[in-house]
């Protein structure tokens, strides 16, 4: 057993853990943080899609114990300061960029992260910025014009 | 003022908890319960002589392992045939765990309990099954063939067999001054959500009362079906489903045995017990569908018009049939379209294989049908040198005509009568959307060019809001906050959002002021369930219906706190007020603690409805014989049969002269379902079916070896359509109301996925000039058809 000690949305966090344990489960079994969610546990989907160190990755790819003392953000942690929905957790709620909702964290990280470096986008490179993350209800066409919109929201064109 | 609900693309109720990462789907419940695995079999067709488990007994953290041999009672029965039907002679089910016999890869065989998922998994793997194994039987040939049988004591591999004719179809067909003869198959594919099943149960002793949460698409018939199953006493059950992520169909099959399983063990041992299902466990073990082939004879006229069609196909109902028929049966009503067929005749068989069970997918058997319909549409065009469009006008059901009778029995056990419904007017409205009359200038100049177009159509009708019924209960509380509950469930089609409209509208109070509670059997017991393209039609009229009771309680509890007459009254922004006398008001939430007449003033407003406060007549009891407390209702909707929506879509392809690849560049829908409650959802409901029509026609299938092995049961291998992959859909809108309920609304769930093969069919067609008659179709299909001439 290996102790874990991350800061996750900006609080320190630790457990106990097997080395064997995926990060997925230690940060919806061992920490509580249920917002990731796992659609495939291969890679693939991109549900599970976590910042480490500001950097999307697959949380079902890692180790817990091979990410000890690193920065993670999850869905939970894309909220306003103020703890409202942050600007890409509202533009997916305004271009109804989400139907079942479960895939949503994984496109919400991965469009935070995005975004960070691309202020700007155009269409196509929305799309582009989605492309490694499965959805099986909205067709995308919504989560791209969410990317967008979340895009100007940032921009403070509100 | 109260803005007009109905009809508003408002924002989803829903979104703010799911953005955030406050959902609470099933694996986020229950984090201190044990977690169960299964061993599955690893072959298609075989006797387990053996299952020894000394290896695993030792595993640290291990809680309990079960076989068959350990089931008792009605558990160890094999499980239910949800849908009978007199056709169907040789329906068979699987068991919880294989009863001597596997009959697919992923059938399970053995249960494991422990403390977690990983330790659980370290057991089953350590468990050594013996298998003997037996022929195995892949594909509908060989089904048909019958040179083995996945039942023993079904020899011909066939499970049903169903004929329907409306007048004689072979005659006409002969008579015909033309006839065409086509074959025509669609393969595997599954509705893949993207999270799995899972089930979730805790069993509390002193109580006696089980409460089980099931990723699933009807609560309360898991809540019926466990109960019989374990039996224990309905009472002490609630089924109560939590966020789920996606269904399209798979989630209504019940009780799959991790639903008798894992509440059976939770009982067992008295603890909570919770399975996950994997991914790969979704692919081998829940159920997939659309595998058909068909044979189709038309005879038709000069104009194209069809004077007889007969079609035989046979259903591919992989090794169980818990579902009965239904979707062959849709496919074979539902092929008609909006079309007149002359004389029809359909015929088929529906056979075991040693797969996975077939049960409904979004579409459930329509989108085989289209394709059929759409191809002979197509190929009648081709062979009398006609406009694909004018083919289909001529043979179209003219809106005068509604109510059209097609003399058949639809998969409710009903008369498949359209309700409404106007075809000649969406035609026009999707020719005008992508430009179907300028398409071959377009497609000439890039032959010029060296590039290959075409354009393709396919047309549809879809049953919807089958019965036998929804219910609603809704309230208003004292502090003016409406209550809403129905019993059928939600995964992703934005019910919270829809019914509160559909409540809000009636009682005249904010949407805001509404909560909308759905699949919980604590709050709402009888339901049927979410398929069908249904919750809409029929949970959505029973809100309304039980919203006006309560509308009009308020207005009678009003008008005497107002000593006004009832009629004069209306309700704006939750105030009941006089009409034109805004000064004549009281509030709904007043109005609410008027209705419940009390003897104890628990807070302020309490009060105000205590037996000394209240005045009113000293003759009548405080409440009526006619009446009861609280300002709520309950009421039902049972429809009469379905109602009918349509549409069509029209796509524009382009292929690769030397790769053969295929890439969709416009995709336009014509929709009518109806009056829409709220069109920003109804739009997203056609996206997402869209982007499933275009995987199934261009990149989904599952793929047996042999062996019964399935080859791509992974998300790396079956290739669910990514962002790039999906085309922007362009849609419009016809809103022909249903004449069959209030609301006038039909379902749309279903809708976009329908007609996606037959269209891009026709279109990659077009481009190509080779008949397409099996989809999917890929690029390496399509150069292959390119050599043969034909595909
Ligand atoms: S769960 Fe990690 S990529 Fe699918
Ligand atoms: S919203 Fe359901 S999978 Fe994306």
């Amino acid at each position: 057993m290996h102790e874990v000690s991350v800061t996750v949305n900006g609080v320190l966090r630790s457990a106990t853990v097997p080395a064997r344990r995926l990060l997925s489960d230690f940060l919806r079994h061992d920490l509580g943080c249920t917002g990731t969610h796992v659609g495939c546990e291969h890679g693939v989907c991109g549900a599970c899609t976590v910042l480490l160190d500001g950097e999307p990755v697959r949380s079902c790819l890692l180790f817990a114990v091979s990410v000890d003392g690193a920065q993670l953000t999850t869905v939970e942690g894309c909220r306003a300061p103020d703890g409202g929905l942050g600007p890409v957790q509202r533009a997916f709620h305004e271009c109804h960029g989400l139907q079942c909702g479960y895939c949503t964290p994984g496109f919400i990280t991965t469009v935070t992260a995005y975004l960070r470096d691309h202020p700007d986008p155009t269409e196509e490179q929305a799309r582009e910025a989605i492309g490694g993350n499965l959805c099986r209800c909205t067709g995308y066409q919504n989560i791209v014009a969410s990317v967008l919109r979340a895009a100007a929201i940032q921009r403070g064109e509100a | 003022m109260t803005t007009r609900m109905f009809g508003e693309p408002i924002q989803r109720r829903e979104d703010p908890r799911l953005v955030s990462g406050d959902g609470r789907y099933l694996d986020d419940l229950g984090q201190d319960a044990l977690a169960a695995a299964f061993v599955r079999s690893p072959y298609a067709h075989a006797r387990v002589t053996d299952v020894d488990v000394t290896d695993a007994l030792d595993v640290d953290g291990l809680v309990a392992v079960y076989t068959y041999e350990d089931l008792d009672g009605r558990v160890a029965e094999p499980l239910p045939l949800l849908i009978p039907h007199p056709s169907l002679h040789a329906p068979r089910t699987g068991y919880p765990l294989a009863n001597g016999i596997v009959r697919h890869v992923g059938e399970p065989v053995a249960m494991v309990v422990a403390v977690d998922r990983y330790v659980a998994e370290d057991v089953a793997s350590l468990i050594r099954v013996t298998y003997e194994q037996l022929p195995v039987v892949v594909g509908i040939a060989a089904a048909l063939r019958a040179d083995a049988a996945v039942h023993e004591d079904v020899a011909d591999n066939v499970a049903a067999h169903l004929v329907q004719e409306v007048g004689d179809a072979r005659a006409a067909i002969d008579a015909a001054p033309h006839r065409l003869h086509l074959d025509l198959d669609i393969e595997r594919s599954a509705s893949t959500p993207l999270e799995g099943k899972g089930v979730y149960a805790r069993w509390d002793p002193a109580d006696r009362s089980l409460r089980v949460y099931s990723s699933t698409q009807t609560s309360t018939s898991v809540r019926f079906a466990v109960a019989a199953k374990l039996g224990i006493p309905v009472d002490r059950v609630e089924v109560v489903t939590p966020d789920v992520g996606g269904g399209f169909g798979v989630k209504i099959v019940h009780p799959w045995p991790e639903e008798v399983l894992v509440p059976w063990a939770a009982i067992r041992l008295g603890r909570p017990v919770k399975w996950t299902e994997d991914r790969r466990e979704h692919f081998i073990s829940s159920a997939h569908e659309r595998a058909q082939t068909h044979a189709v004879d038309v005879g038709f006229d000069d104009d194209g018009r069809l004077h007889g069609l007969s079609v035989t196909f046979a259903h591919d109902n992989g090794a169980y049939t818990p579902y009965g028929i239904i979707a062959p049966i849709i496919t074979s009503t539902q092929l008609l379209g909006p079309y007149k067929p002359g004389a029809y005749r359909v015929e088929f068989r529906s056979v075991y294989t040693n797969t996975v069970q077939v049960t409904p997918y979004r579409g459930a058997g329509r989108p085989q049908g289209v394709f059929v319909m759409e191809r002979t549409m197509d190929a009648i065009a081709r062979y009398l040198d006609l406009d694909r469009t004018v083919v289909r006008e001529r043979n179209f059901i003219q809106p005068d005509e509604m109510p059209y009778d097609q003399g058949m029995i639809f998969q409710d056990g009903r008369p498949l009568i359209y309700d409404s419904g106007d075809y000649p007017a969406a035609l026009d409205k999707l020719k005008k959307l992508i430009g179907w009359d300028d398409f071959a200038a377009y497609r000439d100049q890039a032959r010029a060019e060296g590039r290959r177009v075409g354009i393709g159509i396919g047309c549809y009708v879809e049953g919807t809001g089958v019965g036998p019924y929804e219910g609603a209960h809704v309230r208003v509380e004292t502090d003016g906050t409406v209550v809403v509950a129905t019993g059928l469930t939600t995964q992703g089609q934005g019910h919270e959002t829809v019914f509160a409209q559909v409540a809000a509208a009636v009682l005249g109070v904010p949407v805001e002021a509404v909560t909308v509670v759905t699949g919980d059997t604590r709050r709402f017991r009888y339901a049927v369930g979410t398929f069908a393209s249904r919750a809409a039609v029929l949970s959505g009229n029973a809100v309304a219906l039980a919203a006006r009771k309560v509308r009009a309680k308020a207005l009678r509890i009003a008008g005497e706190a107002l000593e006004v007459d009832p009629r004069d009254l209306e309700v704006t922004d939750g105030v009941v007020h006089v009409r034109g006398t805004p000064q004549a008001q009281i509030a709904l939430k007043t109005v609410a603690v008027l209705a419940n007449p009390l003897r104890y003033a628990f807070d302020a407003e309490a009060a105000r409805a205590t037996q000394f406060a209240v005045g009113g007549s000293l003759d009548k009891p405080p409440v009526a014989d006619d009446d009861e407390p609280g300002l709520e209702a309950t009421d039902y909707y049972s429809p009469l049969r379905s109602t009918f929506a349509d549409g069509m879509h029209a796509a524009i392809v382009e292929t690769d002269p030397e790769t053969a690849e295929i890439t969709v560049l416009r995709y336009a829908v014509v929709h009518d379902c109806g009056r829409l409650i709220n069109p920003r959802i109804v739009d997203g409901q056609i996206h997402g079916g869209v982007a499933q029509g275009v995987g199934g026609a261009l990149y989904e299938r599952l793929v047996y070896d042999d062996a019964g092995q399935l080859l791509n049961a992974s998300f790396m291998d079956f290739l669910m359509p990514y962002a790039s992959e999906v085309p922007v859909v362009e849609i419009d809108h016809l809103e022909t109301p249903s004449p069959l309920n209030p609301l006038g609304v039909k379902g749309a769930g279903e809708a976009g996925v329908i007609p996606g093969a037959a269209v891009l069919a026709s279109a990659i067609e077009d481009a190509e000039g080779i008949p397409i008659t099996r989809m999917p179709i890929s690029p390496s299909e399509l150069w292959e058809a390119r050599r043969e001439g034909r595909r």
